[in-house]
């Protein structure tokens, strides 16, 4: 009888459902997975290293970049690190404006998620449909930053400006009629909270339309009930975090456990998951969505009836308004510093972290009271799930990996930093 | 939160002893500081203490303090920092133990906690720290044959080497970088006492 050997496979770093830029070393015996060996690093672009040279303010849209489908989340734990260090009051409306924008990109993330991980499985249409709610909240991100996708909206101290009195709108053009025009703008007449608050109103019946597709979806859950297993004890142990240690069952959510910006005044609820597969996941993660878009309602509502700041009026961390530079020296020369040579922070460490989209985002800063981090860290959620990606693959299928692979949520720009 | 903290930090005070560097209050944080003999006994009695059930490792990172506060440090140059959760007590602990200069060196956790694996790859990687009992210690984030440990203070921002294809090898070479160092904001620490406008070191 021959000799049968372990097979050794590549998959990626170009591949279509490794999620940018992962190479995985699989050890197969036939079609099962005997090893699995991520090598990540193919995105590494040293973003902690670079930080340590770069000023408080010009570090901020760095973080964008990080995990690029949930980019306010990641300003949201960066700017929780300086305000901690300064000590500093954040206004109550910011911490609302927050705590929306916050949600609004956890659903934007799930939708990507979602779209994502269904074509990796196998199902089309789910991508598209995903696809068509995200560019409505692409746009809020335009309205309010100027950007779909790196908005750096968060500063220390608050959010840039506040909510635009006007969404705006389609502009005609050669390639649509004025019917489709009027069609495209007509949730768009009024303010940016307006569209916000239409598309709550909207939102649970898409969700629905995505779990008519696949939640009780035959081949759906061929494909994720009992596969990529975790129990509760394995995903602490782990390090899992967000919906991969929800879906295991543990109730531990940062939004409700150690509240921060608005959260504490909002009512919600934690979906929790029992098996910890990766169906377990995939109704955890829907039922966030769902979620999310009550505490976005939520903030609607407190922010049509609460105008106020958005931003702390310490100049020496945040701008003074443009209006007051025009007439008062002191005013300018605040703007000037802040600009030039950037905000001071006293001296010490604290480390922050945020709910995000895809689990606890951390920022672990050291200050020794220069105008630039000591040294900063960041804690990315994935790291640690992908780490148990071995363990997770061990024993499936080739074609499960794509799913487990999936179900991480995986995304590389925070994983490789 | 804070008086649970400062319980804790009490507890663990009269615990640990001589191996106890420090253990502060800041900010409602708690650091603990350890020498790196005492590291595993108490991340064991840290995880596994019904008053102290840090069951979950969040962090772990290397810290190079060769330059903090220009050059005023005076202990040793490397740490490395691990912050704990306990999701039984919704507390927190940062613990740091220091590392020597010349072969930087502490005990893996990976045995407490699976989850340090890759992080203390990590810290490996980029700083050059030795754990002591990690399986598989190998680079994690650099590019395969990399020379050097990036985040450390005395490697340059630029990198030392850069990559270009050539035509007449008929391959992708290595060779010593061309790119400047250019700083735009230079760094400046400020004292408090002069107020956060008042140049110390200008």
């Amino acid at each position: 009888m021959p000799e049968i050997n372990n097979f050794t496979m590549n998959f990626g770093p170009q591949h279509p459902s490794a999620h940018g830029v992962l190479r995985l070393v699989l050890e197969l015996d036939g079609e099962v997975i005997e090893r699995a060996d991520p090598h990540i690093g193919l995105l590494h672009r040293a973003t902690e290293k670079l930080a340590e040279n770069k000023t408080y303010l010009q570090n901020l849209p760095y973080m964008d970049r990080l995990d690029y489908v949930s980019m306010m989340c990641n300003e949201h734990a960066y700017c929780l690190a300086v305000e901690k260090l300064l000590g500093l009051e954040v206004p109550r409306r910011a911490q609302y404006i927050r705590t929306l924008f916050d949600e609004i990109t956890r659903v934007l993330n799930h939708l990507l998620w979602l779209g994502a991980y269904a074509l990796d499985v196998g199902a089309m249409s789910v991508f598209l449909y995903c696809f068509r709610e995200r560019e409505d909240l692409m746009d809020v991100y335009e309205a309010v930053s100027g950007a779909r996708m790196h908005a750096a909206y968060y500063r220390p101290g608050g959010v840039y400006r506040d909510l635009p009195a006007q969404m705006p709108q389609y502009v005609a053009s050669p390639y649509r009629d004025a019917r489709r025009l009027e069609s495209l703008n007509a949730n768009r007449q009024g303010s940016v909270l307006d569209f916000i608050e239409d598309f709550t109103r909207r939102f649970p019946g898409y969700v629905d339309e995505y779990e008519t597709l696949l939640t009780d979806n035959r081949i759906w859950k061929q494909r994720t009930v009992g596969i990529g297993v975790v129990d509760a004890e394995r995903a602490v142990q782990l390090g899992f975090t967000g919906p991969m240690l929800r879906a295991s069952g543990v109730a531990w959510d940062l939004r409700r456990t150690q509240p921060y910006a608005a959260y504490a005044d909002l009512d919600f609820e934690i979906p929790v998951g029992s098996t910890g597969d990766c169906y377990d996941r995939y109704l955890v993660r829907v039922a966030e969505m769902r979620q999310s878009n009550r505490i976005i309602a939520q903030c609607v509502d407190w922010l049509r009836k609460n105008p106020g700041p958005v931003i702390s009026d310490d100049f020496k961390v945040a701008a003074p308004p443009r209006e007051e530079m025009k007439t008062s020296m002191e005013a300018l020369i605040h703007h000037f510093k802040l600009f030039s040579e950037g905000m001071s922070v006293p001296a010490g460490e604290v480390y922050t972290a945020v709910e995000a989209p895809k689990g606890e985002f951390g920022i672990y800063m050291i200050s020794d009271g220069a105008n630039k981090p000591y040294r900063m860290k960041i804690r990315a959620p994935g790291f640690s799930h992908l780490a148990a990606m071995d363990e997770m693959a061990k024993g499936h299928m080739i074609a499960d990996v794509v799913a487990i692979l999936s179900t991480m949520d995986i995304v590389f720009g925070e994983i490789d930093r | 939160m804070t008086d649970a903290l400062e319980n804790l930090r009490q507890t663990l005070s009269a615990k640990l002893g001589d191996s106890l560097h420090e253990a502060r209050l800041e900010r409602a944080e708690l650091t603990v500081e350890l020498t790196p003999e005492a590291l595993l006994a108490t991340c064991l009695w840290l995880r596994d203490d019904p008053a102290c059930r840090f069951d979950m490792l969040i962090d772990v990172c290397g810290v190079d303090y060769a330059e903090y506060g220009d050059g005023s440090w005076e202990g040793p140059r490397f740490a490395v920092v691990y912050h704990l959760l306990s999701l039984p007590h919704r507390q927190r602990i940062r613990l740091r133990v220091y590392a020597d200069t010349e072969l930087p060196i502490v005990p893996s956790v990976v045995d407490i906690w699976a989850a340090a694996n890759w992080f203390e790859r990590e810290a490996f990687d980029l700083y050059g720290i030795l754990f002591d009992g990690h399986p598989d210690l190998r680079r994690i984030l650099t590019d395969y044959g990399f020379v050097g440990h990036p985040f450390r203070k005395d490697f340059p921002l630029v990198g030392t080497v850069e990559m270009r294809y050539d035509a007449d090898q008929g391959r992708v070479i290595y060779e010593p970088t061309r790119t400047e160092e250019r700083v735009v904001v230079p760094r400046i620490i400020r004292s408090e006492e002069e107020g956060r406008y008042h140049a110390r070191n200008q």
